[in-house]
């Protein structure tokens, strides 16, 4: 199983750095949030996926899964969460005023 | 009381919640701001105090003992830190007041200043892997709203590059934290270094430091500052000022924290990898130092000199290498910290911060003249100022170390830095003056601040002997991680 989680990680992890190295803006704010996802996954996958009872007590289980790493994605999830929305905003107000969204186009000294 | 060590972190973060609720109210803002800068800076002297008398100190969350709760750890290197942090961010803070437009104080600048400081003092006292990266979150989305907040052209475009970056780096700093939480099953920083150990730090685990290497690299602009130069001129020299003083020291704090408590087994490997990185470091910052003709990044590359240098003393590691590393550390934050508000009076004053368009500024501001040229010579390093005892300790650590070659190149780079500051002083205060209509400006609490700074720096330089006692108590606990475990993990 770990096995299979790990290659889904990695296929989302490339073609996030396959987004994030394209031109426009858009496509790089969405490889962004795969990689996100991908990391995610990894977090989870990397604490082990033996099967257990979900981590809430009075279910009677024998074993249950490892509470932290899930613990840790909910943070880091709301994390990215917030920096995916500034990232958006920010491209639509780079959109406005800069008038496109190719990464390329808008170097210059110009302020 | 032990919860001393939370109220550097506590004070700014109800400081920044409080500021919310009076946008409107910019005066009001300013005094609330500098009150709780000021009772920062007494905490932090307290702190180092009891630190200095006591010994290490550690703070468990919720009662819960380490490893399960998380715990604040202060030893003397972060108590230091968060000292050195809160005088220069004091001084910035009231440079703000005169220098960042109006528009900007009314939309929750000094909000974002006060979150941005709560990451980071955040970061210099968390004990925990996970913790660290929730404040470095903290720091950057802060960062993110600081160096975008006005919304002009240059800054919509450096703030997309630079969020990029850090949305990758974040990035991979979860993913190594999963790798080492499947790895050695811990997240505490003093439980962490004790598994690596009995692990045996091994090939695995030697991938994971050298993926936390890039993780912090990528922070502190070591070698991997291709993203520095351009975002730190976007943003007013106020916010450059803070960037530029305390967000790449924080990513050098974190390496130095985890290349001496954590992944300490194999220095042949990771340590030689700091050692080049600073190497390339110091290099490509004093070509491109050297290379421009506009202050901000003229300023930004020693920004990434110092980067380096302070990175050749942690591979060195060497006691004395470690103790000038946390000595030129402490110099750095406060001299840049002045070096972007003196740029940033000379970028108001002459209008412009194109080199070739100044000159002739020390026939109206003689005293930022003399200021400017006796902090240049404090960052190269000559002897009375506080550049001169880091650098000779992380010179002599090198030496003992046998790194002849890396020695040469960091006292090499001293001399780009001196080039490139004497050549902003020479085109900018000597000279003729333009023509033109030069903007009037008033400088009283800037300059007042400056030299407040100035002082501070020269001062360092004098009392070395006293500021070496603090400094050798913190350089200790770099050296012998285990003085760091035995605090943490009481049996």
């Amino acid at each position: 199983m770990e096995l299979i989680m790990v290659v889904a990680v990695g296929i989302l992890f490339t073609i996030g750095v396959y987004l994030i190295l394209s031109k426009s803006l858009l496509r790089i704010v969405l490889g962004t949030s795969l990689l996100t996802h991908g990391v995610h996954l990894l977090l989870l996958t990397m604490a082990g996926l033996k099967t257990g009872a979900a981590p809430v007590l009075g279910g009677k289980a024998e074993t249950y899964v490892d509470p932290l790493p899930q613990a840790l994605i909910l943070t880091s999830i709301v994390i990215s969460f917030g920096v995916t929305a500034f990232f958006f905003v920010l491209a639509y107000r780079s959109y406005q005023t800069l008038g496109t969204d190719e990464i390329d186009s808008v170097k210059g000294e110009e302020r | 009381m032990s919860n001393l060590l939370a109220l550097p972190i506590l004070i700014p973060l109800c400081t920044a919640v409080i500021l919310i609720f009076m946008k409107e109210r910019v005066l009001l803002q300013r005094f609330i701001s500098t009150v709780s800068a000021i009772l920062n800076i007494m905490i932090a002297l307290v702190l180092i105090y009891r630190i200095h008398s006591g010994g290490i100190q550690t703070l468990q969350m919720g009662g819960w003992a380490p490893p399960y709760g998380i715990v604040f750890v202060g030893d003397m290197f972060a108590a230091l830190l968060v000292l050195t942090a809160s005088v220069v961010s004091l001084g910035i803070l009231i440079y703000s007041f005169r220098s960042i437009d109006a528009e900007r104080e009314r939309f929750y600048y000094y909000t974002f200043f006060h979150f941005l400081l709560v990451g980071v003092y955040g970061s210099f006292l968390t004990g925990d892997m996970f913790n660290l990266f929730v404040f470095f979150e903290v720091m950057l989305i802060s960062s993110y709203a600081l160096i975008s907040l006005g919304g002009t052209k240059l800054q919509l475009r450096e703030t997309s590059k630079y969020l990029l970056i850090n949305i990758v780096s974040s990035t991979l700093f979860v993913a190594a934290v999963a790798y080492l939480y499947a790895a050695v099953g811990t997240l505490n920083m003093a439980h962490l270094s004790q598994r690596v150990a009995e692990a045996g730090q091994g090939g695995v685990l030697n991938v994971i430091a050298v993926l936390f290497l890039i993780v912090f690299s990528l922070k502190a602009g070591l070698f991997l500052f291709f993203w520095l130069p351009g975002s730190y001129s976007a943003p007013p020299s106020a916010i450059r000022a803070l960037f530029g003083a305390l967000l790449t020291k924080v990513g050098l704090y974190a390496i130095i924290r985890t290349f001496t408590l954590i992944f300490v087994n194999d220095p042949g490997l990771t340590h030689t990898w700091v050692a080049w990185m600073a190497a390339a470091t110091m290099i490509l910052g004093g070509l491109g130092a050297v290379a421009y003709n506009d202050i901000p990044r003229i300023f930004n590359y020693n920004v990434i000199i110092s980067v380096g240098f302070v990175a050749f003393g942690l591979a060195a590691a060497t006691p004395d290498a470690l103790n000038g590393a946390v000595f030129y550390l402490l110099h750095d934050i406060l001299a840049k910290g002045l070096m972007f508000v003196l740029g940033g009076i000379i970028i108001t004053a002459a209008g412009t911060d194109q080199l070739k368009d100044m000159g002739g500024l020390i026939k109206r501001y003689p005293l930022i003249g003399w200021m400017f040229f006796t902090l240049a010579l404090a960052l190269v390093g000559i002897p009375p100022l506080s550049g001169f005892a880091g650098k000779v300790l992380i010179t002599r650590g090198g030496l003992d170390a046998g790194m002849l070659t890396l020695s040469l190149i960091g006292l090499g780079s001293s001399f780009l830095v001196l080039y490139s500051l004497i050549k902003v002083f020479r085109l900018a205060f000597w000279g003729n003056e333009p023509e033109g209509n030069l903007p009037k400006i008033k400088l009283k609490s800037v300059s007042t601040v400056a030299a407040g700074l100035l002082v501070l720096v020269i001062l360092m330089g004098i009392g070395a002997d006293w500021v070496y006692s603090y400094v050798a108590q913190a350089g200790d606990v770099l050296a012998h991680p285990t003085l760091y475990i035995e605090a943490v993990i009481k049996e």
